[in-house]
């Protein structure tokens, strides 16, 4: 008996004997960019034969194409051809064990903004046992969204399910010749998510890029496509507030929405990669093309960004404004510290009749970095009667840091309005002391003033979102002082 | 309460503060008057911990330790307040948002829980209308467009909720007009108990009509020249300063 105990045990134990996993064992790749290797990569996906030749068409145009260099921005050249395009997903082996080998660092930052024990295990990339709870939550979320007709999947699923609906969809609002970054991404992209909300439908619950299975490893190259169709409505949350670490250091992700009519989307982001260090050593470069189509009359769409990482971040969500009546809004705060630079802003394009904008920027910068809005409302003269409101303000804590406004404007309709209201502040030394005669800390009164700058854009938050974004802004802000 | 021996201060090298000694015991409000120029601002900013002075001589014992040791805002956990003369404003802040991270701040510090949400409104509630403020102003940001005589009370309005053990008022009735120099002195008259001592900065011998002090010291070019009784600042008020600098002399 003990024998063949011992026997069960040892079969048990190994790994991956061949024909018990059925999984195709894959390497990662070797660094290169070629077709070849946008044919290995979308092979190993199982993809649909159009979407091999959309990423070879990408690819062919991408290679006439040059990096743009308008940003105000300093970027060490990238060489794209050194770069490995697919890397499997890590075996659990490979994983840190437990949190006592993650960097303390980090762990301390989790802790400070008070993420739960299990959540920081799966942040930190810590191999968990194979029943874990998300898995159950996931599953009864999974459910209910299906009850309502609602697909939310990995777009590398959605591909193998809804080939049709995704090729309907894919890159019409974000073409694969749109631009450099957004070309590249249409050759490689590895996953992302996919989100379609039926007729009719109010999505029963707020979808997180959080809940989604399979979420991890979407790799550099990351893909969004969410189709509201008429009458629906959905809001969806991208992003983590934790520091998210990550070996790639190009990030180029696209992400593209269609509203059709009286559709409504709010889409909220709060990034924090990793920034590099105070000397601006490593960190991630967020090379993102984000846009919107109201497609649709009387469609909405919103975009609420909290930037706090990343060394550099290059990133418009914009807003076509097609069908009449539709409406665009961003509410956006970026904050950089140290060495870190970002480039953002959006574009408001506006075609249908009556169509309405609002932007509200709030750069906040810090340390040595460099803070840039750029923003376009482009009015065509079909737009009558169109509506923007533009505030962009800048809070300067500091005097080692800097903030730019590139605001454009373009208008070929005469009825159109556009008002542009700008700030630039600066945290004064009195302020700090007035606040610590107070009683209160230099870095909670920076907290504080930072918070009180940034109220008009985190309202627009989903609640629990907004109480994180405020914990992080500390954070991010956090040894300015001193 | 407070002890200060023969305090030097400078700004860059310039000698402000040439030797300052002055006691001021538990319950007791002391005046100091003087010329412009004369030191009092300094006085205020090195007590209360602004940054900018250098302390190059001398000592300040404040219930038993060393003040000067102390982080500005460890001081003002300790009980040191100060009213400034031109109260900061700080947009998108609210008024009531501030005086609850100052009273929790110091509550903390004291190892006591935060307040609780309704006490606290109750409390500032009741507190705001001794001053003769609208409740509107809890909810507008820390003194943005506030006229001088609504930041002046916005001051005392802090005071009154943080509770210190010592105050600092400087220049606090400058830009009051009588009406609000009366709401103000009350706000101030209501403060005093045995337990609570006043250091109180003014040009003028108007205020001390409105609150009575103990001691009337007169600062000239960085030292206290005269120290007495409230006649001391009629005396003042009658003479000019020149009268002491000529008695000094």
């Amino acid at each position: 008996m003990s024998s063949s105990a011992e026997e069960i045990e040892k079969v048990i134990g190994q790994k991956y004997k061949d024909g018990f996993v059925t999984d195709i064992e894959v390497e990662t790749f070797e660094p290169g960019l070629n077709e070849e290797i946008i044919a290995r990569l979308s092979a190993i996906k199982g993809e649909p034969e159009f979407m091999l030749e959309y990423r070879l068409q990408a690819f062919r145009h991408w290679q006439t194409m040059k990096e743009p260099n308008w940003a105000q921005l300093k970027i060490d050249p990238i060489d794209y051809y050194s770069i490995s395009y697919y890397s499997a997903p890590k075996k659990d082996s490979d994983k840190p064990q437990s949190l006592d080998e993650i960097d303390p660092e980090l762990l301390e930052t989790y802790k400070k903004l008070g993420i739960p024990l299990d959540e920081q295990e799966r942040l930190a990339g810590v191999a968990v046992d194979a029943v874990f709870d998300s898995v159950s939550v996931a599953t009864t979320f999974k459910g209910k969204l299906k009850d309502a007709g609602v697909i939310f999947c990995p777009i590398s699923e959605a591909l193998q399910e809804y080939p049709e609906l995704v090729k309907q969809y894919l890159g019409t609002v974000v073409s694969e010749k749109d631009n450099f970054f957004a070309t590249l991404n249409a050759a490689v992209f590895t996953d992302g998510s996919f989100v379609y909300i039926p007729k009719g439908v109010r999505c029963p619950m707020e979808l997180s890029t959080y809940f989604r299975i399979n979420a991890a490893n979407t790799g550099q190259f990351e893909r969004t496509l969410i189709i509201a169709d008429e009458g629906s409505h959905v809001s969806y949350l991208e992003g983590c507030t934790a520091p998210m670490r990550d070996e790639n250091q190009l990030h180029a992700a696209v992400v593209e929405l269609v509203l059709m009519d009286n559709a409504e989307i709010k889409y909220s982001t709060v990034q924090n990669w990793y920034p590099g260090d105070e000397n601006g050593v490593g960190g991630i470069y967020n090379f993102v093309t984000k846009r919107a189509e109201c497609r649709g009359a009387n469609s909405k769409v919103s975009w609420t960004q909290v930037e706090t990482g990343s060394a550099i971040t290059w990133k418009y969500p914009s807003c076509v404004l097609l069908g009449d009546n539709s409406v665009g809004e961003f509410y956006s705060v970026a904050v950089t510290n140290n060495c870190q630079q970002a480039d953002t802003g959006t574009k408001m394009i506006h075609i249908g009749k009556n169509t309405r904008s609002t932007i509200i920027s709030k750069g906040i910068s810090a340390g040595r970095s460099q803070n840039t809005y750029r923003g376009l409302v482009k009015v065509a003269k079909s737009a009558e009667g169109a509506r923007n409101y533009t505030q962009c303000d800048s809070l300067l804590v500091g005097d080692k840091c800097a903030a730019h406004t590139f605001p454009y404007v373009e208008v070929k309709q005469p009825s159109a309005q556009i008002e542009h209201e700008a700030t630039t502040s600066k945290i004064s030394e009195d302020q700090l002391f007035f606040c610590q005669q107070r009683g209160i800390s230099p870095e909670d009164a920076v907290s504080m003033i930072v918070n009180g700058f940034c109220k008009s854009v985190f309202k627009e938050l989903p609640m629990e979102f907004a109480v994180e974004a405020q914990a992080l802004l500390g954070l991010s802000l956090e040894g300015y002082v001193g | 309460m407070i002890s200060i021996k023969n305090l030097h201060v400078s700004i860059g090298d310039k000698a402000i503060l040439k030797g300052v000694n002055l006691e001021i015991p538990a319950g007791e409000v002391h005046a100091i008057m003087g010329p412009n120029g004369a030191g009092k601002s300094t006085l205020s900013h090195v007590l209360s911990g602004k940054a900018g002075y250098t302390v190059t001589e001398g000592s300040v014992t404040y219930k038993g330790q060393d003040l000067l040791a102390l982080e500005p805002e460890m001081r003002a956990r300790e009980g040191v307040f100060l009213a400034f003369q031109y109260p900061v404003e700080i947009p998108g802040v609210s008024n009531i948002y501030l005086l609850k991270a100052a009273l929790n701040a110091m509550r903390k510090h004291r190892g006591e829980a935060e307040v609780d949400a309704l006490d606290f409104l109750a409390l500032v509630k009741d507190k705001i209308k001794t001053l003769e403020m609208d409740e509107k102003f809890l909810y507008r940001a820390v003194n943005e467009g506030f006229s001088g005589g609504e930041k002046k009370r916005n001051e005392i309005l802090q005071a009154t909720i943080l509770e210190p053990s010592f105050c600092i008022l400087d220049e606090t009735d400058s830009g009051l007009d009588i009406d609000a120099l009366k709401v103000v002195s009350a706000g101030v008259n209501a403060l005093r108990d045995e337990a609570r001592s006043f250091l109180m900065i003014t040009h003028y011998q108007r205020l001390l009509d409105y609150i009575k002090p103990d001691v009337v010291h007169v600062l000239a070019d960085g030292k206290i020249v005269k120290s007495g009784g409230p006649e001391l600042a009629l005396e003042l008020e009658a003479k000019g300063y020149h009268w002491v600098e000529e008695q000094v002399a």
